[in-house]
């Protein structure tokens, strides 16, 4: 017990060193408890059924994320651990000295990091909880769910499993303390104080040439992601830039500060004025004596800077994207003319010669609730599948995409019934000659194909007549509504041309909009299509078995919504992470090295340096500390962002990226901003004397 | 002469009424432009305290003061740093250099924060650094170098600023006997050929034996006054022997 009672005392005694590791693990534990508390949130109860699909799939995935952000911080609660340990050698020596034996030294620091973890595990469930209100508060607006039922959420899962995260996190620091107490001699305890004065100097030439090659390393793997992404054409190849990064930022920050105190001391004005020579020397210490700590700060700022502005803008993207690519209400289609081979009852192929309306009539839709509808009919013939409309690259082709259906026939559509289409949708209508076709076609990967066919031949037959395409490349344009860009491929033939012995009705569609002038009527409608509550449509056709296929505007924009809510959340996740992890650890390291600086400050307030003097200084030598690794990662994601975009196929403008990083901007200055002043201050009362 | 520094009847008080320490007990006396003057007293004798008193450090209870002309216990705040940083210089027993910097950053250190000209602080430090045998020191760090030379770097920091007094305090304590004549010599050519002046608190009879004068403190009290005069050091030495022994105690035990 007396122990114990050390172990409150010291602890008591070392706020000063604590309250930075302190604040850290109780903004870790509410974090982790807000995103895990996601589930039992009021909002996820009253959202729609696809979106509680979609937040389901969110939940998995924080959980994965969760192991990970888990695995961070608790390396961050080992690293600060150990090195406020390493400052206490003196003290562990004197208590060795009185008596005291090593179980008994493990004793009181088991009950400090046992005392550590309850106050902040019980603090930070406590911040968490009242965060998980805002938290859902902001889910239900995402969501537009209603929340006029507001009721207090407690989530007894997330608290069981950050108490059990964190509860193997301090476990693990326990082991590690007993395991480092047991190999302290006391000899070296108590000589501890006596610090190696040595100064790591490093030779200024080796410092300009290792600068050099970390910059042209770093150069050219700036430009292997973005003017020379060719060249990294398979996925394994993605590891040498980023291998290229680290390595060259591990040597930056070696040679750096050598650097840039030979071009310091090169400008006797700027080297011999006020406290700048103190400054520099300071710097230079600190950074040569932390080169791995710095490396791992700057990459971690870098994954907080890229994962959130890319996240955010892609967010942006998703849902912008949205109006212009569901231009109406409702499609829906159905397989035309099913063969008569016994697998398909008589109902369905009657049913399968009809136009969706017929359908749609028949199972006893009001068509009244249906405006601005276009019906049109697409066709296949076996006499033009990809295999001819790839046939000039068709080797190649299979070698860079083995899985496709090659034998696949395409689909085709006459040209007065796409325009018919695309005039309700208002994107743009084809003329095509009598010899001529079209490809109509926006997925990314398939353009390039279509493209590099295109380019050298285009002649297909089609009912014993020749045809070729009207331009070398693929044109913009789609059938059917979409999240994105999916269309793989439709040809606009001319009218006419498909009236012959081979070829065959494909599918039917429908386009319309919904009769209706507000938001709350069109849900009425859309809950008839989408099954939502009793349907009488939906009934008749599972009773004739007849398939119809379709999506609606509504749940497109839902679907999309939650995508890039997921994307959100998990961004904000692994970026609070990352940030404060880097963020605590300069500051702890900037504490402890300004606490066994003190007598260096003492000796130049007795120098006749003035208070104002050394806080300048102070706030210079830190503020220097805490942007070099903020700059090079800034640089790093101004070409890491792009890398990233480019990965996942996104194009973004210069300009639609702003918003994105003038929000991660904001959190980081407040973020990483809240650390330096508080790691400023922290010095100030440290060096007082 | 001119009186650099004038101190009258000063008293230093330590606790509270119940249990009074007078630390420092009415003393008095003046030191002229470039004098070498040496106070000796056992530990706890309160001269430590004298000097951090002179020095600015501390505050007197009650006196004056005077350096160059300007009561010292009239200033206060950035007035106090700017007279410590223009019209003092230090030496210290355990050096108080800057292990982070170089032998020529810790004496140009003492130059920048006064906002003296680029120009004219290497200028400075060179100059010093060759009265004071130290320019092939100059680009290394403390750690690379001994004691006596470490000592001669601080002694060139307290210096170059050309100070109107200059305070050592156990300027030898941590040096060995060959170090601690080099410095010593040094001092004497300071003080002889730049006209500094020197106040230097030692309880080393052979340290305090290169002073022109000293002042020997007992429990705070001003106990007895030497002149060297025209006295060979030898004999100026055995002198101080004398009061030593007379003055008894600790200081006696010490040497």
């Amino acid at each position: 017990m007396k122990l114990f009672r050390m172990s409150i005392k010291n602890i008591r005694k070392s706020v000063k060193d604590y309250t930075i590791y302190f604040l850290t693990l109780i903004l870790g534990v509410a974090i982790f408890y807000i995103f895990n508390s996601l589930d039992s949130q009021e909002a996820m109860l009253v959202v729609s059924s696809s979106t509680r699909e979609i937040i389901k799939l969110m939940l998995s995935m924080i959980q994965f994320v969760s192991i990970f952000v888990a695995l961070i911080l608790g390396f961050l609660i080992v690293y600060a651990n150990n090195f406020l340990i390493k400052r206490r050698k003196k003290e562990f020596g004197l208590y060795m000295t009185l008596g005291m034996g090593k179980r008994q030294i493990s004793g009181i620091l088991l009950g400090e990091t046992f005392l550590i973890g309850l106050l902040s595990l019980g603090i930070g469930l406590v911040i968490g909880v009242f965060g998980s209100q805002l938290m859902s508060i902001l889910v239900a607006k995402l969501f537009e769910a209603d929340m006029s039922e507001y009721q207090f959420v407690f989530s007894e899962a997330a608290c069981v499993k950050t108490c059990l995260y964190f509860g193997v996190m301090y476990v693990a620091v326990m082991v590690f303390n007993v395991f480092v107490i047991s190999r302290y001699k006391l000899i070296d305890l108590l000589s501890a104080a006596k610090k190696n004065e040595k100064v790591k100097m490093k030779n200024p030439v080796i410092c300009v040439l290792v600068f050099l090659v970390a910059a042209v390393t770093l150069g050219y793997a700036y430009y292997l992601v973005t003017a020379g992404i060719h060249k990294i054409d398979t996925i394994d190849k993605i590891g040498i830039p980023i291998l290229m990064g680290v390595v060259s930022t591990f040597l930056i920050f070696w040679s750096v500060s050598g650097l840039a105190l030979k071009l310091v001391q090169m400008n006797k004005n700027m080297y011999l004025k006020g406290s700048n020579l103190f400054i520099l020397r300071q710097i230079h210490n600190q950074i040569n004596t932390t080169v791995v700590s710095m490396t791992i700060i700057c990459l971690l700022l870098f994954m907080t800077i890229s994962v959130l502005s890319s996240a955010l803008s892609l967010n942006r993207l998703l849902t912008q994207d949205m109006e212009k690519m569901t231009p109406v209400d409702i499609n829906l289609y159905k397989t035309a003319e099913l063969p008569n081979n016994g697998e398909y009852s008589e109902m369905q192929i009657q049913d399968s010669r009809k136009p969706v309306s017929e359908t749609l009539k028949e199972n006893g839709l009001d068509m009244k609730l249906l405006t601005d509808v276009v019906e049109v009919t697409t066709y296949q013939t076996d006499d033009w599948t990809w295999e001819d409309s790839l046939k000039s690259i068709i080797d190649s082709a299979k070698e860079q995409f083995p899985m496709l259906r090659y034998d696949l026939a395409e689909e085709l559509i006459q040209v007065s019934d796409y325009n018919k289409v695309a005039r309700l949708y208002g994107i743009e209508e084809y003329e095509v000659a009598e010899d001529e076709y079209i490809v109509l076609c926006n997925s990314d990967n398939m353009v390039n194909l279509r493209n590099w066919a295109l380019e050298n031949d285009t002649e297909v037959t089609l009912g014993g007549k020749r045809y070729h395409s009207k331009y070398r490349k693929c044109q913009e344009g789609y059938l059917t509504i979409s999240a994105s860009h999916t269309n793989t491929g439709v040809i606009i033939v001319p009218d006419n041309s498909i009236f012959s012995e081979n070829i065959k009705e494909y599918q039917h569609y429908l386009m319309a909009n919904y009769h209706a002038d507000s938001k709350d009527e069109k849900k009425e409608i859309e809950g008839i299509f989408a099954n939502e509550r009793e349907s009488e449509l939906i009934d008749n056709l599972g009773k004739n078995q007849i398939e119809l296929q379709g999506l609606t505007k509504i749940s497109i924009i839902e679907s999309s919504k939650g995508v890039s809510t997921i994307i959100t959340f998990i961004a904000i996740y692994l970026g609070i992470t990352f940030l404060i992890a880097s963020s605590a650890i300069l500051a702890l390291k900037e504490l402890t090295e300004n606490s066994d600086n003190r007598q260096r400050y003492t000796i130049l307030r007795k120098i006749g340096m003035d208070e104002k003097m050394i806080h300048q200084a102070l706030f210079r030598q830190i503020g220097i500390f805490f942007m070099a690794p903020l700059l090079l990662a800034i640089l790093h994601s101004v070409f890491g962002i792009q890398f990233a975009l480019k990965l996942i196929s996104v194009q973004v403008q210069a300009k639609e990226m702003l918003p994105s990083v003038v929000a991660t901007a904001v959190f980081l200055i407040l973020v990483y901003g809240g650390y330096f002043l508080a790691t400023y201050i922290g010095s100030k009362n440290i060096i007082k004397e | 002469m001119k009186h650099v520094l004038e101190v009258k009847e000063i008293e230093k008080y330590y606790g509270n009424k119940s249990s009074l320490t007078k630390a420092i007990d009415h003393i008095s006396f003046s030191v002229d432009e470039g004098e070498f003057v040496g106070i000796m007293g056992a530990s706890g004798s309160g001269k430590t305290t004298l000097l951090n008193c002179i020095s600015t450090i501390d505050k007197v209870t009650a006196g004056h003061i005077m350096i160059n002309g300007t009561d010292i216990t009239r200033l206060k705040g950035n007035a106090l740093n700017q007279f410590r940083r223009e019209e003092l210089g230090f030496i210290f027993q355990d050096f108080n250099l800057l292990d982070t910097l170089t032998a020529y950053e810790n004496v140009a250190l003492a130059l920048t924060i006064q906002k003296v000209k680029p120009s004219e602080i290497d200028k400075q430090v060179k100059q010093i650094a060759g009265r004071l045998g130290i320019v092939d020191i100059l680009q290394k760090y403390p750690y690379q170098v001994s004691g006596g030379q470490k000592q001669r770097i601080a002694a060139a920091r307290a210096i170059v600023t050309n100070p109107k007094l200059i305070l050592a305090d156990e300027p030898t304590g941590a040096l060995d006997s060959r170090s601690a004549r080099q410095l010593l010599e040094n001092f004497e050519v300071l003080n002889q050929t730049m006209n500094a002046t020197i106040l230097m608190v030692t309880h080393d009879a052979f340290t305090a034996s290169y002073a022109d004068r000293i002042l020997f403190i007992k429990d705070g009290k001003l106990f007895n006054e030497l002149m060297k005069g025209g006295e060979s050091r030898k004999e100026f030495f055995e002198k101080i022997i004398d009061v030593v022994t007379l003055l008894g105690g600790e200081l006696n035990e010490v040497i």
